[in-house]
């Protein structure tokens, strides 16, 4: 049996093509993904992320420990609100889950972590805490939905359609948050997203989320669904975990170098193992030069220096490409020409520097 | 779901359709490209091929996968429709106008060996 979250009923009547992600019944589009896309990269879009799992971690202390636990340092998080994005890693410096974290106060940090690896995550967090003998509570709030409301017009859109929002979150920065105060129940804004396009992510109580659904489709956000957010997040050049990085591979071979502070002198799980690594494959992108298909995540790649695998890869509307992530070996630059291998051809692609799209623009030709 | 009556089918979601000159036209079912969402590229067969019953000979790809097509009968391919490659959206507007080839069937009236609306319909869960 599925999984199905506060906004299942709403996706079912909308006419939504369903998938199974990570074990929950989810909407992969509800009649054209490219259309989907295009209208987050130029207009505003929204989806249901309430399969990920929100966890507050409360209690004196929560920043040490966090600072432990997370492969990027919370002390970057001086003002209540900010956010972060990191990696959880295992001792040998492998990725875990990718996760955002919010500094709400000192004792209070919200962690949001990926759906197919929440057990896992709390299990392992909970873990950590028992071996410190911390008296830290982490909560997974199943009572929460939330909904990313993305693209340029997303941010007055949202405003429109939740009263109260706007004076809560019109003077945020990126990758910053603020509650409503005084809202029925507890309603969080964050500007954060993973569509490479400004917008909020909005946790709320689960009872709420069809009406806000519906408000939002009503101030003319469109629905999209997962196959639009994973082009979208691959033209922005983000990883999608289980895909492009797992327990197998370190961060700096995922192209998460920047979420790793090797640099200060706080211990983290991973750090040592890290800190003797050289790696020897990069996660780099790749634009399609030849026609002849699409790149696709297992195809093989053939460099100058060694071969590698396409970790993701799809059609980009933006770009009217094809684009993929691929781990080569390290010494592949950008600008190299690879061939990958499609069917019985083999097709030249040039090596590029993600981001490939995003504010609605494309950022590689 | 779209099964147009005059039409025959293939288990693999191809439609077949009996022209007047004895050739038969190939495309994918609306049920086909419903399943595989918004198209990006169709590769088709060389003029002149011969193809066996069931052997792959074109290719689909949607944003979200890749797909073979698989020849319904027999017989050579005579013709292709040059302009669906730039515009792989057409399956996805009108599947049934969007052609993908022509096969000169090698064995007459083979066509009638293949799946009706109805049993296609059912095939799909959608009778």
């Amino acid at each position: 049996m599925l999984k199905q979250t506060p906004l299942h009923a709403v996706h079912r009547a909308a006419g939504a093509r369903m998938v199974d992600f990570g074990g929950w019944d989810m909407p992969v589009h509800y009649g054209s993904q490219i259309d989907e896309h295009h209208a987050v990269r130029n207009d505003a879009g929204m989806f249901d992320v309430s399969h990920m799992r929100v966890a507050d971690l409360t209690g004196a202390g929560a920043r040490d420990f966090l600072r432990y636990a997370l492969a990027n340092n919370v002390d970057k998080l001086k003002a209540p609100g900010r956010a972060l994005y990191s990696c959880l890693l295992r001792p040998e410096g492998t990725v875990l889950d990718d996760l955002i974290v919010y500094f709400l106060r000192e004792d209070l940090f919200r962690l949001v972590v990926n759906a197919g690896t929440a057990d896992k995550d709390i299990a392992w967090l909970r873990g950590l805490l028992a071996e410190r003998a911390s008296k830290l509570v982490l909560t997974p709030r199943t009572d929460l939905a939330m909904i990313a409301v993305q693209g340029p017009n997303a941010r007055t859109k949202l405003w429109q359609a939740l009263p109260g929002s706007e004076a809560a979150s019109a003077a945020l920065k990126p990758f910053s948050a603020a509650g409503i105060p005084g809202a029925t129940g507890e309603v969080f804004i964050a500007r954060t997203g993973y569509t490479g396009e400004d917008g909020f992510e909005v946790m709320l109580p689960a009872g709420q989320a069809p009406d806000l659904w519906h408000s939002l489709a009503a101030a003319g956000v469109r629905p999209a669904g997962l196959g639009a957010r994973d082009t979208l997040r691959l033209e922005a050049g983000m990883n999608l975990y289980g895909q492009d990085m797992d327990e197998s591979v370190t961060p700096l071979e995922s192209g998460l170098a920047w979420t790793v502070d090797l640099a200060s002198a706080r211990d983290f799980v991973g750090k040592a193992a890290l800190e003797t690594l050289k790696p020897a494959r990069q996660l780099i992108g790749l634009l399609l030069t030849d026609a002849g298909g699409v790149l696709r995540a297992h195809q093989k790649v053939r460099t100058a220096v060694g071969e590698g695998e396409i970790t993701s890869g799809t059609f980009s509307p933006t770009l009217g490409r094809s684009i993929a992530l691929a781990r080569l070996p390290a010494e592949v630059a950008t600008g190299d020409v690879v061939r990958v291998a499609i069917r019985e051809r083999e097709l030249c692609a040039r090596v590029v520097k993600p981001p490939f799209a995003r504010n609605g623009k494309a950022l590689v030709t | 779901m779209n099964v147009p009556e005059q039409l025959r089918y293939t288990a693999s979601h191809e439609w077949v359709r009996q022209e007047s000159d004895g050739t038969v036209s190939v495309g994918i079912t609306d049920h086909a490209q419903s399943a595989l969402g918004d198209l990006v590229y169709i590769e088709l067969p060389a003029v002149g091929r011969t193809v066996a019953a069931g052997e792959a000979c074109a290719v689909v790809e949607s944003v979200k996968a890749a797909s073979d097509l698989y020849a319904p009968l027999a017989g050579e391919v005579v013709a292709v429709n040059d302009a669906l490659p730039g515009a792989p959206e057409q399956a996805n507007q009108d599947a049934y106008a969007a052609w993908f080839f022509r096969l000169e069937p090698s064995e007459p009236g083979a066509i009638a060996k293949l799946l009706d609306a109805a049993a296609y319909a059912a095939s799909i869960g959608d009778a």
